[in-house]
């Protein structure tokens, strides 16, 4: 199965002991409580320390796991009375970008995320949840619909990018995205975005300016895939482990550099090992942002963003190096 | 590296400018001539190969008189060959990285790159006048680690906006970048947040802002300001796009047209407003500003005709 984590392999033997101790027991009425709960222990144990220590590569792994909670399912979930809206009004409807609105804890708000599958068929169909310029201004429409009807506006970011194609370039992804970054900053109602998977390049942000930005454990988050960069600063994409380590991408990493405000801890073992559990996590902190954020001002909200925005970056006056 | 020591042992700056980082001064300041003209006698047009006089090419606005191919331009010469009487005033040109993700080899780039094309990073934000009219301008320049947009780069565009806005000058930005700045890494993306918020901020206060994509113009940058001008104008066979051709090549598995991603194929898909010449840009943009110095009808005029 295309959803097993390599690095978990003494993991999955255990388990794999585990099962037939059990099924052993069962046939041959021996008692072995003890020894499988010895070793459910031991493998909590080591998934507790193999999951404190992941590597920056091992996360995009998990980052990329079928499992994930999709926007779909989130929605369905975070939201009571959940209505899908299709289509940009001009061109088409995306299937990798997917918007509607629903109650919140009683308040009405507007949804967007990008949509993966849950398995190859559904990934293709979304097309891996890269968007095409439609998708990008779907979102804005439905953005502008609710700053109309005063909604705040929940995005919910998995993309491994915008895609690059040809249909996508002709129809001006670049101006797609660019237009969502200027309408987004602009924006009167509160906005929190949650990247829950893989966050990559424009095509992240193309959603991803808000109020507050919030992001799974072991999303991650960077200017482009760990493979790109490889590609495009050693020409060897096989050298991606080594960018994900370089490019600092991890959520723990992005908060260190104040570009996310909160860590959303997952459950042991990654959201796909309870998803249940992880949308729930995710629902308190969208909860406590939005109850921060709806004491502002349409003003204060706009400001809010833009100084959240303004401050991010490394750089120094030369004049002020010599001084030290 | 002494940042200090390298501008002031900088053989190709003839006197220093003022560096302000509130850039409120009105000071200006002239640049010679000789700025980066490079070395070596002759050029080879990369379009139809024929071989030409730096001196002449440079005197044809670094255009090929033969087929027209725009040769890259740096941003000093560009300021020069812009705005009246080649005068400027150089904004925030103190400005440099701090390798914030102490990223493998990068601070060496950074420097080796300064030492070769002469700036501090891959833009140069500054103010002057076309046709009489104050501007502020934003000039990439392709020498410069690809153009790409780092924090810097993301600094010195929001600083110059935001002047724009205070001073109520039009912005016109030249733009040549390859994207953002792999080895800055998520502060490099969030510069496209940056720079975008601060031209809506522009946008609210009635600025008028005139995006120049040259070549080449692509990844987060035409992702983020270049694509979010009043006006769009490139110059002619710009390279523009978000993704790479090689990249598009092999999702799609086929081949794209010759012309795919170029200035004349944005202008034919309904993305830009015009393609403009480097011969006439200077006229094209006065014009421009010129018509916008006048506010044209509003609620209450009545018959101004």
């Amino acid at each position: 199965m295309a959803t097993e984590l390599s690095f978990e392999k003494q993991l999955k033997a255990l388990e794999q002991k585990i099962q037939e101790l059990k099924a052993f027991m069962k046939e041959s009425g021996i008692d072995l409580t003890q020894e499988i709960t010895a070793l459910e222990e031991k493998q909590k144990e080591l998934r507790t320390a193999l999951y404190e220590n992941l590597s920056p590569w091992q996360k995009v792994q998990i980052a990329r796991h079928m499992g994930r909670p999709t926007t779909l399912e989130i929605a369905e979930a975070i939201l009571t009375d959940f209505m899908e809206f299709h289509g940009d009004r001009v061109y088409g409807d995306d299937p990798a970008m997917v918007g509607g609105i629903g109650f919140f804890e009683g308040m009405p708000v507007t949804l967007i995320g990008h949509q993966k599958g849950r398995d190859t068929k559904e990934n293709i169909a979304r097309n891996f949840g890269m968007p095409h310029p439609e998708g990008y201004r779907k979102a804005l429409r439905l953005m502008r619909q609710a700053e109309k009807f005063g909604r705040p506006v929940i995005t919910l970011v998995n993309t491994p990018g915008a895609y690059p194609g040809k249909a996508a370039e002709e129809r001006g992804q670049s101006m797609a995205i660019a237009e969502n970054l200027k309408a987004m900053a602009a924006l009167t109602v509160p906005i929190v975005v949650v990247i829950v998977g893989e966050g990559a390049s424009g095509g992240a942000l193309g959603i991803g300016v808000g109020n507050r930005v919030l992001m799974l454990e072991h999303a991650w988050y960077s200017v482009i895939s760990p493979e790109g960069a490889a590609a495009l600063l050693w020409k060897d994409a096989s050298l991606a482990e080594k960018a994900a380590r370089e490019m600092r991408i991890t959520a723990q990493d992005l908060l260190a550099l104040g570009v996310i405000d909160e860590v959303i801890p997952e459950p042991l073992g990654g959201a796909h090992q309870d998803k249940p559990a992880a949308i729930q996590t995710i629902k308190e902190a969208i909860f406590r942002h939005l109850q921060d954020l709806m004491k502002l001002s349409a003003e204060e909200l706009v400001i809010d963003r833009y100084e959240k925005f303004r401050r991010i970056g490394a750089v120094v006056s030369f004049l002020e190096l010599d001084q030290s | 590296m002494n940042w200090r020591e390298f501008f002031t042992k900088s053989k190709k700056r003839q006197y220093a400018t003022l560096p302000a980082s509130s850039s409120l001064s009105t000071h200006k300041a002239a640049r010679s001539e000789s700025d980066t003209v490079p070395d070596g006698l002759m050029e080879k047009c990369k379009k139809c190969g024929a071989i030409l006089y730096k001196k002449e090419l440079a005197q044809n606005l670094y255009v090929c008189p033969k087929c027209g191919y725009h040769f890259p331009m740096s941003a000093p010469e560009r300021f020069r060959l812009t705005l009246d009487g080649g005068v400027y005033f150089e904004y925030d040109m103190d400005l440099v990285s701090t390798d914030p993700l102490s990223f493998p080899t990068y601070r060496e780039k950074l420097e080796q790159t300064m030492e070769n094309v002469g700036m501090t990073e891959a833009v140069l934000t500054g103010e002057g006048t076309i046709k009489g009219y104050p501007v502020v301008m934003a000039v990439m320049d392709s020498r410069f680690i690809m153009g790409s947009m780092g924090s810097v780069v993301g600094e010195k565009i929001a600083r110059a906006i935001e002047n724009a806005r205070i001073k109520h000058y039009p912005l016109i930005i030249f733009s040549a970048s390859g994207g953002a700045r792999m080895q800055e890494g998520i502060l490099s993306l969030m510069q496209m947040a940056k720079t975008s918020a601060a031209l809506a901020r522009f946008e609210a206060s009635g600025g008028l802002f005139i995006s120049v994509m040259t070549h080449p113009t692509t990844g987060g940058v035409s992702a983020s300001f270049a694509m979010l001008g009043d006006y769009l104008f490139a110059e002619p066979g710009a390279l523009i796009g978000f993704a790479g051709r090689r990249i598009i090549e092999q999702t799609i598995r086929e081949a794209l047209p010759e012309d795919f991603q170029t200035a004349e194929f944005l202008l034919r898909h309904g993305q830009l407003d015009r393609v403009v010449s480097r011969k006439e840009m200077r006229d094209v943009l006065g014009r421009l500003i010129s018509i916008h110095q006048q506010r044209g009808w509003a609620h209450g005029d009545g018959a101004k005709l």
